[in-house]
């Protein structure tokens, strides 16, 4: 698990996906045909073949902030990057890409949680000695370390480093004569962009979206079906698609013949890169293999690592039955 | 030159959707400069200037303003009236403005202050309780000079005040317009798309399909935006400083420029003395947003106008920052070997 | 005309899920194209040949998905938990039957707390879906094995008869489109044409569009029209509202290209049929908006049919507005030919 370790404690929100697919590259190469970057940053792994034309996707972006202003005194006022909750922002600490530490402070008065009145301390007492440190357009992520506790698992950007871990597996593992794109996607989390393009390139015939989860399994929250530890989730529709039906009864035959822990995720907030996968062209048969997860989008997201092994499997089984 | 076609620009009516006018002045001063003028089913002007054929530059400016549409008649001659992008209501009472091709004149009615209940004077009307008179005293009277569906702009001249500053309608993105119809007359290195888009106040249509059709290499969006630099918001929260150069926008609602792209701008202008600032927000988005996720993706950035009051019918720029805008884009192109 | 509309509007295929009835959809329109096939999200496409070679082509469009219900969880003692496909109103849903399409029809209804059970005030508030289950009077084991989370659930109500020539039922948004399709290809027997004809019946337009937008995308036409609902006049609401009666609505505004729109009211006009005109200063809403940028660029239109109680299983239309749709569609087409891209000119 070392490496599902070294991907959450990357840094790479939603625009600067390098320092993720740099690892990704290093870790895929050898099992790979081809690797390429395209214009939106979008790490495409190929694997040939003369069967299928398959796309996997897991977006490599994260969530996080970019600076907007810096004051005189040294604070930095600061937008999201992809679905933040601004109810729990505040006291959390961010990373800079260059390694720059800062906390989130709020303006006292300020009932409606509004980003606007919140700022990031990074020490500096001086605009001057701020913008040595950061510039005005400059990306931060949250800080959360990589935590194991049995069979669970805590990260900052599991969400969805987890997805791009199965991906890189099912690449090693799989044996298949269909011809498979791995592609660690960006800027999924500010509206599924780099699999938008991606997608349009590839123009598979199968698509489908590894990403992670809600669940409903902690105590008095909102309703979800999906639990932690119960297998991997077959994608029924999200808020961004409902699956081709081709694909999802193909996942769950293909669970069920082969042993393989499932349950089926029916989400309706939060959108995954299988929105625009299914309408690329003329439309892809499309659907989605989610990793169940607790705390989405917080500095400390949950998941399970026996779910996480369910997940290879039937990415790998999918694409050497399809 | 610059300026007085912004002005000449901003006073013609282009509603997204009836950008017809803008169209037929822009293509007659243009087509001298062009190689090749073609429009599309959207009205999108695609001006192809060329040079080396090997790569392929986008530039775009969008032709169409906010304003209304009318949607009905009252038997006493009042039209009733839809909004085409996006008008906050509380700037339109009271206002002058033309109807349809014949630019009929008419102005947006509200009963007076004193007719108002107390709770009415604090709350704002929706846009379906406000009207437009144009002095019909009967539907069949308005009929003859107004129908359905006609579109509807502010009535507004353009006048430069002090020194430095044009107050005008329409400065979003008519300002973009007279930029790139300047940029024409100068020799461009590779083959250059002129694209004057329509429908990007209604959700950034034009530009998408003008993406599709040219598939550029390259991409630079010339534009307005927002710009709150005045009384009543602090300094974090102006967006952007009217003469305080070109706007360059590393973030927003629809894009997220490339660093090195966006950083090349950015310090070229600095380099090259031409004034700059970034956008400092996140919020709002333009056609750059449709423009890079075109096919396969294409590298965008977009450049602008700080402008305060958009969207109304009387915003303010600054001369100085339209004639930033003009040079950073014009920087863009000559030097477009070192980005592309 | 009336049965094809009691027929169509009997189907049951929520948004996703138009694999259930699109294979009967397809039937419908075999008699009356050259070729009918099914594309990869699910969208029936029939095609009508002119005859000639590269002909220009005209898509009309109508969708043929229904907003629903889709199972998202089954609770202790075999209540089922579910969330909305489409515009749902919840307000409609207390008390409710359905039909959920499990591995059988299995027929249930939305519970709804009775008033003796009430605390005070709680009748003005009105339900929300999380809240709400549904009870199939079957035992848990029973449901377990019919009933799995993704399967779609359809508000079913039995097609009626009102005064004149009035229709209610469910999912009359937008199978009166597809009926008019139908009825556009029927009545283009008559005629010698000019043009290639594709008639879409779309999938996922209350979910977005979707269907629409991929087959405009294979078929890359040079018209295409979408025909849709709007909303009739009811005691409660006139704005943006049309009288049932009234005859074909047809869209103008910055989604419909103008001389389509001139062109669709001059047609009217030569052939006698009623309309209304509906002004829209952004997004109509329907397949018209998706299908005007798909690749680069599509001319449209869009003809509307008066509905009133959208999104309801009681959505009343008047046959004559459809009628009178598609003999507009009808006449519009027939006087298509080669030379679009003059009169198109912008």
């Amino acid at each position: 698990m070392e490496l599902l370790k070294n991907l959450t404690q990357c840094d790479a929100p939603s625009g600067n996906e390098t320092t993720v697919t740099e690892l990704i590259k290093n870790v895929a190469c050898e099992y790979a045909d081809e690797i390429y970057t395209d214009t939106l940053g979008n790490l495409i792994v190929h694997k040939k073949g003369n069967g299928k034309k398959i796309m996997y996707a897991a977006h490599a972006d994260e969530i996080g902030i970019v600076v907007t202003y810096i004051d005189k005194d040294g604070f930095l006022r600061f937008s999201d990057v992809g679905g933040l909750y601004t109810k729990k922002l505040f006291s959390r600490k961010v990373r800079f890409l260059n390694g720059v530490i800062g906390i989130i402070g709020s303006e006292k008065e300020n009932d409606k949680n509004s980003m606007a009145k919140m700022y990031i301390d990074i020490g500096a007492t001086s605009a001057e000695e701020a913008e040595k440190m950061v510039s005005v357009g400059d990306m931060a992520v949250f800080v959360g370390e990589y935590d194991k506790q049995g069979d669970r698992i805590i990260s900052k950007a599991l969400d969805n480093r987890c997805g791009c871990y199965v991906l890189l597996e099912a690449l090693k593992r799989v044996k298949s004569d269909n011809d498979l794109y791995f592609c660690f996607t960006s800027q999924e989390e500010v509206g599924l962009r780099g699999a938008r393009t991606c997608a349009y390139e590839i123009d598979a015939d199968y698509a489908i979206a590894v990403d992670v989860t809600d669940v409903g399994d902690t105590p008095k929250c909102d309703k979800n079906a999906c639990k932690l530890g119960e297998g991997a989730a077959i994608k029924v529709m999200d808020y961004s698609v409902i699956c081709s039906r081709e694909v999802r009864e193909k996942l769950v035959s293909l669970a069920k013949e082969n042993d393989v822990k499932y349950q089926m995720e029916v989400m309706t907030e939060g959108g995954t890169d299988a929105g625009v996968m299914l309408i690329s062209r003329d439309g892809v048969l499309t659907g989605g293999i989610s990793i169940p997860t607790r705390y989405i989008h917080s500095p400390c997201e949950m998941i399970d690592k026996k779910d996480l092994e369910n997940c290879i499997t039937l990415a790998v089984l999918f694409a050497e039955n399809a | 030159m610059l300026i007085e076609k912004t002005k000449k620009l901003t006073e013609i009516n282009g509603v997204s959707g009836d950008e017809g006018a803008v169209r037929e002045y822009i293509k007659s001063q243009i087509s001298e400069y062009a190689d090749q003028v073609f429009t599309d089913t959207m009205g999108n002007i695609i001006a192809l200037k060329k040079g080396n054929s090997e790569k392929k530059v986008m530039l775009s400016a969008h032709m169409d303003e906010v304003g209304f549409i009318v949607s009905g008649i009252t038997e006493k001659g009042y039209i009733e009236f839809k909004s085409v992008g996006g008008i906050d209501t509380r700037v339109i009472i009271s206002k002058k403005v033309t109807i349809g091709k014949k630019r009929v004149k008419g102005i947006i009615g509200m009963k007076a202050i004193h007719l108002q209940k107390r709770a009415e004077r604090e709350s704002v009307p929706q846009l379906k309780e406000l009207y437009i008179d144009i002095g019909a005293s009967s539907k069949d009277e308005a009929l003859k000079h107004v129908s359905l569906g006609d579109y509807i702009a502010f009535e507004t001249t353009a006048e430069i005040l002090g020194s430095d500053t044009l107050k005008a309608k329409a400065i979003d993105d008519r300002a973009g317009c007279a930029i790139l119809m300047e940029l024409m007359k100068k020799p461009v290195v590779y083959d250059t798309y002129f694209c004057f888009t329509t429908q990007e106040e209604v959700g950034l249509r034009g530009a998408r399909i003008c993406a599709h059709r040219i598939e550029p290499d390259i991409a630079l969006v010339v534009e307005s935006t927002t710009c709150s630099d005045v009384y009543g918001y602090e300094e974090h929260e102006y967006v952007t400083n009217m003469g305080g150069g070109a706007v360059v926008t590393f973030m927003d609602r629809t894009t997220i420029v490339e660093n090195s792209f966006r950083k090349w701008l950015y310090d070229s202008a600095k380099n090259n003395s031409i004034p700059v600032q970034y956008k400092r927000t996140t919020a709002g988005g333009n056609d750059c947003g449709r423009i890079h996720l075109a096919k396969g993706g294409v590298r965008a950035a977009s450049v602008s106008v700080p402008c305060r009051y958009l969207h109304s019918p009387c915003g303010l720029a600054s001369i100085t920052d339209i004639n930033a805008v003009y040079k950073l884009a014009e920087m863009f192109l000559d030097k477009i070997c070192e980005v592309i | 005309m009336k049965d094809l509309l009691e027929k169509l509007s009997n189907m049951r295929g929520i948004s996703g899920f138009e694999y259930r009835i699109n294979g009967e959809i397809a039937e419908l329109f075999k008699p009356y194209c050259d070729e009918v096939s099914i594309d990869t999200l699910g969208n029936v496409i029939a095609v009508k040949r002119c005859g000639k070679e590269n002909a220009k082509k005209v898509l009309i469009e109508a969708h043929i998905d229904e907003i629903g219900l889709l199972v998202s969880g089954i609770e202790e003692n075999g209540f089922i938990s579910f969330v909305n496909v489409g515009g749902v109103d919840p307000r409609t849903l207390p008390s409710a039957e359905v039909v959920i399409h499990g591995k059988k029809d299995i027929k249930g209804v939305i519970g709804a707390k009775p008033p003796h059970l009430q605390s005070a005030g709680e009748e003005s508030k009105s339900a929300k879906l999380c809240d709400m289950v549904i009870d199939t009077g079957l035992s848990a084991r029973e449901v377990e094995e019919n009933i799995s989370i993704g399967d779609s659930i359809t508000l079913p109500q039995s097609f009626g008869e009102l005064l004149g020539s009035k229709y209610s039922g469910k999912s009359i948004d937008d199978r009166a489109g597809v009926a008019v399709l139908a009825e556009v290809l029927k009545s283009l027997k008559k005629f010698n044409i000019d043009v290639d004809v594709y008639a879409v019946s779309a999938v996922r337009e209350e979910v977005g569009g979707y269907g629409a937008m991929t087959a405009s995308y294979a078929i890359n036409p040079d018209i295409a029209v979408a025909i849709d609902v709007c909303h009739g006049v009811t005691p409660d609401n006139s704005y943006s509202a049309y009288e049932l009666g009234c005859g074909c609505v047809v869209t103008c505004g910055p989604n419909i290209h103008p001389k389509i729109f001139e062109r669709l009211m001059e047609t009217a006009k030569k052939y006698n049929i009623k309309t209304e005109i509906d002004v829209d200063g952004g997004n109509t809403g329907t397949d018209a908006w998706v299908m005007q940028v798909v690749r680069s660029g599509i001319p449209t239109g869009l003809l509307s049919i008066p509905l009133k109680y959208m999104h309801t299983s009681v959505e009343t239309a008047d046959l004559s507005d459809i009628k009178a749709t598609a003999d507009l569609l009808t006449f519009f087409i027939q006087g298509l030919d080669d030379e679009m891209e003059d009169w198109l000119c912008l």
